[in-house]
């Protein structure tokens, strides 16, 4: 199978400071992935990882410093005209309430999506495909008509956003934590239309979030992202049930299992952003339990364990 | 009356006005709790179900739009049941930050951004602890951080430099610098990776076992809950549907309610399909007749719809205000 | 009507409205004067305030309420044309600069900023020196309008940018939506009391800039506007005459409509504010 995205070194580096003081922070560290059809790829980390870089450089929001983002082998940053790719890919955001303007109503945007790429020409069937696409996300459009986003939930907001970005049927569908801010009450049941997405709809998803529970959930391939690289990438079953990479273990022992009778944890060493940011060597040195000499010299290289790609001194042959 | 917290029957909504129309929303509807010392307390349930506006009552800190309807809010203090809600302002000051204090939700922001944070400090220490010297009180504080296993040079620091887990950390180690029987903390982990948040986690546990007191913490993420809370209340439209320690509560989950949000947790290892509760939140401005929840339950029975059900005890310490699990119940469930 | 019911529960919007309502009914009637507005000595002079003549006359001989029908109407027209021209400039500047950024941004805000340290008195009074008798009302309009939207410009820009970082411009960026109909749609509803209220101001500057020029003799004298009508008072000495009710005329009508228009702005931003807006949506 051919993959649809292709992410080769793809490298930002942000400079910051006035003019006597500049650093340069690397956002994005020569990351490298790919993304099949209809498949759900995450991209997991702390805040502050490179994910969302990373998801803005795909849809054209930001331009890479280096290294290439293919689709369909061809070289999006020559792409000129955004419109056409914004017809193969969507995105769906954090924040619910804030997915649409407060003051418009929320069935305009999808009027205006429809005319914009020129789905349909009349109203009616403009209508009919709207419904469509809202009866798949398990609403419909009297749910939502002459209505502003106020008047509805936060589930039926982010159900409305995934609606929207259905109408042009897109193949990519990049989702920056789309659950975070809904109601845990609802939350699964957006939760479960990317996997229908991608199952009866063939769409591709890049889900992006820190809650790997949902990820383990829905995904079908993970990369765990650290301070701008990606330390471990392989199917999600191996990589959340077999962790390689100590920064994985570190993550999935830190997340708080609704089990009360799970004994508590070990206390852990925080360290501030910057420092691990601008450190030489593998960016993990500073905290890993596991840190060897050679950690702290020399930059890791991207191992492959049957199946998983790791970037980590612990497993060099 | 045994708890260091009571809270009787209390009724606070916000009455809003504009123009002429009115709108009373009905965030805490008739909350009966009974908080005890030394435990962390948890109260859990989503976004709009009141617990907010529940905290700022504990907190005596009832300002419009909120208002008070009914009931009351009582603390145990050297023996004595105050009745918080009628302190007048000095008396309110006195026992704040030093009998009680408050997280608020966002704290990563609450520290002025021009300021070092050791100024921020100093204003707090001054207000609330008389007759000592600035230096002495700045020594003190960088020992409380020490103890609790930050290091004592953030306080040189200005807000911006820190990342916003360890914000929160310092904005909670702020809240415990005097001790105080009651910790009320608002959502400290929300906007924070599962790693700060462990770290927020730790510090929390470490400060309670230190000083021996109560912290109150409200969020809706329950794995916080079963990882740090020993007994937990679960809220939902304005009311409490279930209370109990919170093993409990995760092993044999009672209310419908609390099933579903329980259930429905997704967890690693475990690909069995989930499903949220069914419909949309219910609205304070109007909420449903009787049971709050019978919109959404699926065991709903004729009762439901006409009666509010109160808290009754399933076991000795589990409660649940539910019509279907009531041991006297002839209505078929 | 629902709306105007809404507002005049305000009492600065109802005092607001209904005296610019009375203002402008006065700037209508001018239409019905009797009076040629510049000729002089159309009535006995200096008359004081009697049944038959309301206001009294002046020295030059006109009839005092009439005359300042005319000059009502004819300063505002001169702030309308500023301000409404100002404000169209100033939105699309603010707008296109906020919104796109880099090199539009760059030379936008460079003119803006020329022409908001020039400074401003020196070059009407020059222009005004050179135009003298060619300064129409339309003209004064326009002058005032080239000067008055730079600052407003810059803050319409600072509004914009916030509002670039939010979600819902990335929506619309993803439903197709192109610049022009982008911040039209999106950012044009969340302006408006902004634009709403420094149009307002805008209006009461132009209004105050016109008598500061008049009284500077720098606009054709003939034409009469309530700077004028002021200017002529003092020339002829009104106050030590005791002709108070030539000088006090423009003064009152003055505060008047500044006070209005402070009113009835605030209380319609208010009203128009999104967040208020928000609120009242699902009121019903």
């Amino acid at each position: 199978m051919t993959a649809i995205l292709k992410a080769r070194n793809l490298t930002k580096i942000y400079s910051l400071g006035g003019l006597f003081s500049r650093t340069k922070i690397t956002a994005v560290d020569r990351v490298s992935f790919s993304v099949q059809p209809a498949e759900i790829f995450t991209l997991a980390g702390e805040s502050g990882c490179g994910k969302t870089t990373t998801a803005r450089m795909i849809l054209g929001f930001e331009y890479p410093t280096a290294g290439e983002l293919l689709y369909e082998n061809q070289n999006l940053v020559e792409l000129r005209d955004k419109k056409a790719w914004f017809k193969k890919v969507q995105a769906v955001f954090q924040n619910p309430f804030e997915t649409f303007n407060p003051l418009r109503k929320v069935e305009d945007y999808f009027f205006e999506t429809i005319q914009n790429f020129r789905l349909d020409k009349s109203m009616k069937k403009a209508e009919e495909l709207i419904e469509e696409k809202l009866q798949a996300v398990g609403l419909s459009l009297c749910d939502i008509a002459g209505k502003y986003p106020g008047e509805l939930s936060g589930g039926q907001l982010q159900r409305a956003s995934i609606a929207r970005s259905l109408l042009t049927n897109p193949s990519l569908l990049i989702a920056d934590e789309p659950v975070s801010m809904v109601d845990a009450s609802l939350r699964m049941s957006v939760v479960n239309l990317f996997r229908k997405m991608s199952d009866s709809f063939r769409v591709s998803v890049i889900y992006i979030t820190h809650d790997l529970a949902t990820a383990y959930y829905i995904s079908d391939r993970i990369a765990i992202m650290f301070r701008g690289n990606i330390v471990e990438i392989g199917p999600v079953d191996q990589v959340l049930e077999n962790p390689k990479h100590p920064y994985t273990k570190l993550l999935i022992e830190s997340i708080p299992q609704p089990d009360p009778q799970i004994p508590e944890k070990v206390p852990i060493k925080i360290l501030e952003e910057k420092e691990e940011y601008l450190r030489k060597g593998c960016k993990f040195s500073g905290r890993c339990p596991e840190v060897q000499n050679i950690c702290k010299q020399q930059i890791p290289e991207d191992i492959s364990l049957n199946g998983t790609v790791v970037k980590c001194h612990l497993y060099q042959k | 009356m045994n708890g260091l917290i009571e809270v009787e029957q209390l009724q606070t909504f916000y009455v809003l006005e504009y123009l002429g129309k009115k709108k009373t929303i009905k965030a805490v509807n008739d909350v009966t709790l009974s908080i005890p010392e030394n435990v962390i307390y948890g109260i859990a349930g989503e976004s709009g179900c009141g617990k907010t506006t529940l905290l700022k009552a504990l907190f005596a800190s009832i300002e419009p739009p909120l208002q008070l309807f009914g009931g009351k809010v009582s603390y145990l203090i050297k023996n004595n049941f105050i009745d918080a809600l009628s302190l007048n302002g000095k008396e309110k000051r006195e026992l704040r930050w030093s009998y009680i204090s408050y997280i608020p939700q966002g704290s990563m922001s609450v520290f002025n951004p021009v300021k070092k944070l050791k100024v921020t400090y100093l204003d707090f220490l001054e207000s609330h602890v008389r007759g000592k010297a600035g230096r002495e009180l700045l020594s003190l504080a960088r020992q409380h951080l020490e103890q609790l296993g930050l290091s004592p040079q953030v306080l040189d620091a200005f807000p911006h430099q820190l990342s916003g887990g360890m914000r929160q950390r310092i904005a909670i180690a702020l809240s415990a610098l005097l001790k105080p029987q009651v910790i009320l903390a608002d959502e400290p982990t929300t906007a924070l990776d599962v790693v700060a948040q462990r770290a927020v986690l730790q510090l929390m546990r470490d400060i309670q076992q230190e000083i021996k007191n109560t912290i109150v913490l409200v969020t809706h993420d329950m794995g916080i809950h079963a990882n740090i809370t020993t007994c937990m209340a679960i809220m939902y439209a304005g009311k409490i549907v279930e209370v109990g320690p919170t093993q409990e509560i995760f092993s044999n989950p009672l209310h419908p309610y609390t099933k579903f949000l329980i259930h429905s947790l997704p967890r690693i290892g475990d690909k069995m399909p989930k499903k949220s509760v069914p419909g949309a939140p219910p609205s304070l401005l109007n909420p449903p007749s009787g049971c709050p929840f019978h919109p959404r339950c699926p065991e709903i029975s004729d009762f439901c719809q006409d009666k509010v059900p109160d808290l009754n005890n399933s076991t000795q310490n589990h409660k649940v205000a539910c019509w279907l699990r009531r041991e006297s119940c002839d209505c078929n469930s | 009507m629902g709306v105007l019911k809404d507002l005049f529960k305000d009492y600065r919007f109802a005092v607001g409205f209904i005296l610019i309502c009375f203002l402008s009914f006065l700037a209508v009637a001018s239409f019905f004067s009797p009076y040629d507005p510049i000729e002089w000595l159309q009535v006995p002079r200096d008359k004081a305030p009697s049944w038959s003549i309301i206001l009294g006359t002046n020295s030059k001989g006109q009839d005092v309420f009439w005359e300042a029908t005319f000059a009502i109407r004819n300063s505002l027209i001169i702030a309308l044309i500023a301000g409404l021209i100002s404000r169209v400039i100033a939105v699309l500047v603010g707008f296109i600069a906020g919104y796109k950024g880099s090199i539009y941004d760059r030379v936008l805000m460079g003119i803006t900023d020329g022409l908001l340290v020039i400074p401003l008195f020196l070059i009407l009074v020059l222009v005004a020196m050179l135009l003298r008798e060619a300064l129409t009302l339309v003209s004064t309009g326009l002058l005032l309008a080239f000067f008055g939207w730079a600052w407003d410009a810059r803050t319409i820009r600072s509004q914009v940018l916030s509002l670039r970082e939010r979600e819902f411009t990335l929506t619309s960026v993803l439903s197709g939506n192109g610049t022009l109909s982008l911040v039209s749609k999106e950012y044009l509803p969340l302006t408006i009391p902004l634009i709403f209220s420094t149009l307002i101001n805008n209006i009461a500057w132009a209004i105050g800039m016109e008598i500061v020029l008049a009284i500077l003799g720098l606009v054709s004298l003939d034409i009469p506007t309530l700077g004028t009508t002021l200017q002529w008072a003092i020339n002829y000495q009104a106050m030590l005459l005791g002709h108070w009710w030539w000088i006090l005329t423009p003064v009152i009508l003055t505060i008047l409509l500044l006070v209005a228009l402070y009113w009835f702005s605030i209380s319609v931003s208010e009203y128009l504010d999104p967040r208020m807006r928000i609120q009242r949506i699902g009121a019903k």
